[in-house]
């Protein structure tokens, strides 16, 4: 019997050692290790062993059990290992095929620039307003201290839909500071991004429809050095830290004292080049404190409350970031331009 | 606004560069564009003494000079020219030097003679007869002949000898700020921005001419609210001759051609004071008498242009007893022009409403560099000093004699406006903490009047008014650039968007995961787009806010719509041959009926697209594939064929319940075609007000399935005329609770169906929340689903 069980374990031994499949070496388990195998067989005669022979056999056929289940094991799992590398080399690809790209569309450029400027002055506690453009002339203009006279309103400069010079197309987004002045709760702090008109042929630096963001805080004791402060924050969050700017004294019928915001030529760097005409700074914006007229005649004491307001024009913002060279490009919204961005 | 830094440095002394000129003076608010040095092209061009003139060997009309160029030895320059002689002071070109044009001159060899340069024609250094009127314009300029140059000296650089050497810095004003359209105003600014005196001087006029002004001179303002202040003196025996040189060069400086002595001081004082001058030849005005009056209607006049201009009560004229001899402020009369036998001038400093010259300039397409001052309002005060300058520029030249006495009408109170100086309230709105000392230094050195508290406000500042005004003026000289940059303060607010922002933003990253870009289009359309897209004439939303002064038919009516721009954008790109276009915008639409005589502008999501991947499903895919991310629930898609921008068989609108949300389809051909394209093109509208109001819920968390689902397909065969949904709506109207989905997986028609039918098949999926179905409960339940079917649709199990 003991003879019977090595000749099992030899030729058990020497069928895992030829089978290179894993079908195969399953077919070899159930042969020789399974409840009819060869090796259950040999044990089923134990019966007719004496009892001294009978632990020693069954501890060889333990072992012997043992022993080729353990080869099995690692057969199997170099079965399992050469399988599986096979099946990479099989599955290699070329990669510099290019990929399946699911399509996606772009932003407008001027809207990438439009949310960036947002996204900054809410985070600094400012509501964002929305405002109709077909606006009255009375808040485009009068309530912004621009009187009946002033050049801005003539038919040359300015939509209108009647006689009366009454209704137009707003030539300002500052129209909405006279609306938040007139609605909303002091103290105030929005932004008006929108669509603007004036009376301008299409070239490649006009268009008779633009953007603006308008800005307006109103508070006690708002401050120009709070104008400076904020708008340094902003430049600097939109045009990266340590971003040089310089402010000038400027007139706008509307603010009092006003001035134009200027950041330093990134191109030059201030030293001076085409790109800045050889000054070295760039307009980025027109501001200035709230004129005090205007504050009174939204019913807001100026004696009380001061506030400050800036007006950006998106396109030039646009037209910068992106270095777009041609206004044009942004109304055209030819998709080899937009997909650019 | 020019400024000459030659005349400049008359008023204030100031040795800056250019450079720092500019920017020292744009930071206190006189914006400069641009500096020029007037002789910048012209180097190593030096005044020469002709020693020798010989003929040239080899040529018969080249001559060959030996030049004294102030520099030991002669040298040697070929010139064709035959004006010069022996003894002659002429512009010598050098070797290596550049004249006007960018030419260069350098040495060489003129049929075998070396020259060392070039001899000059006033010509070749960009000047013009006017401004060298005893100068030969053919040939060389022989300097020593005109007794206006007699102190230049040989070897002297050409720029100083002739006045080439003078500095233009260009202004930017802004409208507030006329009186820095002179060079007093800007000397004033410039003498407050560097900090140093300011000297002006007051006109010294000694008269005596012949005659009583009062007698030969009369004026009258009817109009009196339009001509706030009329100055006029008379100059008589007048002997019209060219200005001299050093008034010839600083009009040329600023941009002025030099005519006659007269005329150029109207014009020298216009731009030192900045004050409109006018000279009329007394001879032609009729009556002694000057009558500044409203035009009459249909009134013509001749202006000193030689254009006729017709005019109207709109206009103001000064005229004599008969008929206009002058648009006020705009333009003179050719009928009183100043000619080469005047002998009798009236001068004119008057000051006149700026809306009325404003606004008649306008109307007849002439801005004038007069008008532009007059319109932004002018110093009264200033008539008086700018017409005894004339004089005194008058006698100074030898122009002419200048009579006693001034004709002055006053229209208006002078009034001297006094503001209390608080530098508290200064201090608190520029947020600094500036001594009041300090407020009152600034404010004198620009002028004002200061004496404590009380600050006078000089006559040429009417833009200031109050606290804020002057702050500004203490901001300026102390510098914006030295105000500090705080933080804000005080009361904290919430930012954020509206729901409706947050909805227009969705809206957006949505279309772009669709693969839309997004465009942006004008807001004013040409009403010929409502025909494009085959709206009736009588349609009510063709009624549109029509621009009554647009720049062009294309750009005169405000959209209802937002399909044709989207169809301009589709088409403009279908032209440059892109290929497979998918486009969005939220735009507005303005109709008519808004508050009190506004728009109604609403938005509407704008949807576009065509190409190879597209049709009518991929369009309505991502409809329906926006709706569900904003929750919207029972949504229904109804066909229409009746929307003549649309296909009639592919056009659905989309409902919430009866709530018309918008449509989509494929555009009808006729419409394509009308935009010139030969393609298939997709487009949906969706009105972004309704959007926000189907808009669902933020979700909420529903426990995910315990038990698991049993899934049943069916097919069933029914009429062409069914629609799916029809055979939806049903399928879950038969279910008993147990059904949570039914989706579409195939449609098909031909062998095993009969003509005229369609096999619809569906995958059902069915599913108990409390327990684990049995197949007998599925079955049940479809069991039902297929009965009303069939009894509702005639449709039948396959």
């Amino acid at each position: 019997m003991k003879q019977q069980l090595e000749a099992i374990r030899a030729d058990a031994l020497a069928a895992f050692n030829a089978v290179d499949s894993a079908a195969a070496l399953d077919a070899l388990r159930v042969q020789y290790l399974g409840k009819k195998g060869e090796l259950t067989a040999v044990l089923k005669q134990m019966g007719k062993l004496s009892a001294e022979e009978r632990p020693v056999i069954g501890q060889l056929a333990n072992d012997i059990r043992a022993e080729l289940e353990k080869v099995l094991e690692e057969k199997s799992a170099s079965i399992e290992a050469q399988a599986l590398q096979q099946r990479l080399v099989e599955e290699k690809l070329d990669v510099t095929i290019p990929g399946k790209a699911p399509v996606i569309g772009h932003k407008h450029p001027m809207y990438i620039a439009l949310d960036e400027i947002k996204d900054i002055f809410i985070g600094m506690g400012f509501t964002v307003l929305d405002g109709p453009e077909v606006e009255f002339a009375e808040l485009n203009f009068d309530r912004l201290n621009a009187e009946e006279g002033h050049p801005s309103r003539d038919w040359s400069d300015t939509f209108y839909f009647d006689e009366d010079c009454r209704v137009m197309l707003r030539s300002q987004t500052s129209p909405m500071q006279v609306r938040a002045m007139d609605t909303m709760e002091l103290p105030i702090r929005i932004i008006a991004p929108g669509r603007v008109y004036r009376k301008d042929e299409v070239d490649a630096t006009h268009s008779p429809m633009f953007h603006q963001v308008e800005g307006m805080v109103i508070d006690k004791g708002v401050t120009m050095a709070d104008l400076k402060g904020t708008l340094n924050t902003v430049v600097e969050q939109l045009y990266g830290k340590g971003t040089k700017t310089r402010f000038r004294p400027h007139h706008f019928p509307f603010t009092e004292p006003s001035c134009e915001m200027d950041v330093q030529c990134h191109k030059c760097g201030g030293v001076g080049c085409p790109t800045c005409k050889g000054e070295g700074w760039i307009e980025l914006l027109g501001a200035g404190m709230i004129h005090p007229r205007v504050l009174e005649m939204a019913g807001i004491d100026p004696e009380v409350y001061s506030g400050w307001a800036f007006g950006i024009g998106l396109e030039r913002t646009a037209m910068r970031r992106f270095k777009i060279a041609d206004l044009r490009l942004i109304f055209e919204n030819d998709i080899r331009f937009l997909e650019q961005f | 606004m020019n400024l000459s830094r030659k005349w400049l440095s008359e008023f204030v002394d100031i040795t800056a560069s250019d450079k720092d000129f500019a920017e020292a003076m744009t930071l206190s608010g006189s914006k400069v564009e641009v500096t020029a040095d007037l002789g910048a092209e012209i180097n190593n061009v030096v005044v020469g003494k002709v020693l020798s003139i010989v003929r040239h060997e080899n040529s018969d009309h080249m001559w060959v000079c030996q030049v004294d160029v102030g520099q030991g030895e002669p040298v040697q320059i070929v010139t064709g020219a035959q004006n010069v002689k022996e003894g002659d002071l002429v512009p010598a070109a050098l070797h290596n030097s550049t004249l006007p044009g960018g030419k260069k001159i350098e040495k060489g060899k003129l049929r075998g003679e070396i020259s060392n340069g070039m001899l000059c024609s006033f010509l070749e250094l960009g000047l013009e007869q006017r401004d060298f009127p005893a100068a030969f314009e053919d040939g060389i300029w022989i300097l020593s002949d005109d007794p206006e140059l007699k102190d230049i000296k040989i070897g002297q650089d050409i720029r100083e000898a002739v006045g080439l050497d003078d500095h233009v810095v260009e202004f930017e004003i802004t409208p507030n700020r006329p009186d820095c359209l002179s060079i007093i105003g800007l000397a004033r600014e410039a003498a407050a921005t560097y900090n140093v005196p300011l000297t002006l001087h007051a006109p010294v006029v000694k008269g005596g001419a012949e005659g009583e002004l009062g007698e030969l001179l009369e004026i009258e303002t009817p109009d009196a609210d339009l001509v706030p202040r009329y100055t006029a003196r008379m100059v008589r025996n007048v002997k019209i001759a060219p200005s001299p040189k050093w008034m010839r060069e600083r009009l040329r400086a600023m941009g002025v051609r030099p005519i006659n002595n007269i005329v150029d001081i109207t014009n020298y004082v216009m731009l030192e004071y900045g004050q409109p001058m006018h000279a009329f030849d007394y001879r032609y005005v009729n009556g002694g008498k000057i009558i500044v009056r409203r035009a009459v209607e249909g009134e013509e006049l001749t202006t000193l242009d030689g254009n006729v201009r017709k005019l109207n009560g709109d206009h103001l004229v000064i005229a004599d007893e008969n008929r206009a001899v002058g648009l006020a402020g705009i333009m003179g009369g050719m009928n009183s022009e100043i000619v080469e036998d005047t002998t009798d001038v009236v001068f004119e400093s008057a000051c006149f409403d700026g809306t009325c010259i404003r606004k008649g300039a306008l109307a007849l397409g002439m801005r004038t560099e007069a008008s532009a001052k007059f319109e932004k309002g002018l110093d009264p005060m200033n008539t008086m000093p700018a017409v005894d300058r004339a004089c005194e520029l008058v006698e100074m030249l030898g122009a002419g004699e200048v009579m006693d006495g001034v004709i002055d009408i006053l229209n208006y109170v002078p009034h001297i406006s006094v503001l209390k100086l608080e530098p508290e309230k200064i201090n608190a709105l520029l947020g600094t903490d500036l001594p009041a000392q300090e407020m009152r230094d600034i404010l004198t050195r620009v002028g004002f009047g200061v004496e404590d508290d009380a600050v006078a406000v000089p006559s040429w500042r009417g833009d200031v008014l109050r606290m804020a005004d002057l702050a500004e003026e203490v901001a300026r000289f102390h510098g914006y650039n030295n105000i500090p940059s705080t933080l804000m303060r005080g009361q904290t607010t919430m930012g954020g968007y509206s729901p409706a922002q947050q909805l227009e933003r969705r809206l957006g990253e949505l279309c772009r995961a669709f693969g839309h870009d997004e465009i942006i289009t004008y807001s004013f359309i040409s009403p010929t787009y409502y025909d494009k897209i085959r709206w009736p004439q009588d349609a009510a939303r063709r009624q549109s806010f029509k621009i009554l002064n647009p720049l062009g038919e294309d750009t005169s009516i405000m959209r209802t719509t937002v399909l044709p721009s989207m169809l301009e954008i589709l088409t403009r790109n279908y032209n440059y041959r892109n290929k497979n276009v998918k486009l969005y915008e939220v735009g507005r639409i303005y109709l008519p009926g808004g508050d009190d005589g506004l728009a109604v502008e609403n938005k509407v999501l704008s949807l576009g697209a065509y190409g190879d991947d597209m049709d009518f499903f991929a369009m309505k895919g991502v409809v329906e594939a926006i709706l569900k991310d904003l929750r919207v629930e029972n949504m229904e898609f109804v066909p229409l064929q009746d929307n003549p921008s649309y296909h009639p068989g592919q056009y659905a609108e989309v409902y919430v319940g009866a709530r018309k949300i918008g449509g989509l389809g494929q555009i009808h051909p006729i419409v394509a075609q009308n935009f010139g394209v030969d393609a298939k093109l997709f487009c949906a509208e969706l009105d972004f007000e309704q959007l926000l109001c189907c808009k669902g819920q933020d979700p909420e968390y529903t426990p995910l399935p315990k038990f698991p689902a049993v899934t049943r397909d069916i097919a069933v065969v029914c009429g062409e005329e069914i629609t799916v949904g029809a055979l939806q709506d049903c399928i879950r109207r038969g279910a008993k609770g147990l059904l949570k989905d039914v989706a579409l997986f195939d449609i098909y028609r031909g062998k095993g169906v009969d003509e005229g039918k369609k096999s619809v098949a569906f995958n059902l999926i069915l599913r108990a929340d409390d327990r684990s179905l049995t197949a007998e409960e599925a079955d049940e339940d479809v069991k039902g689903i297929l009965a009303l079917l069939e009894s509702e649709l005639g449709a039948v199990l396959r």
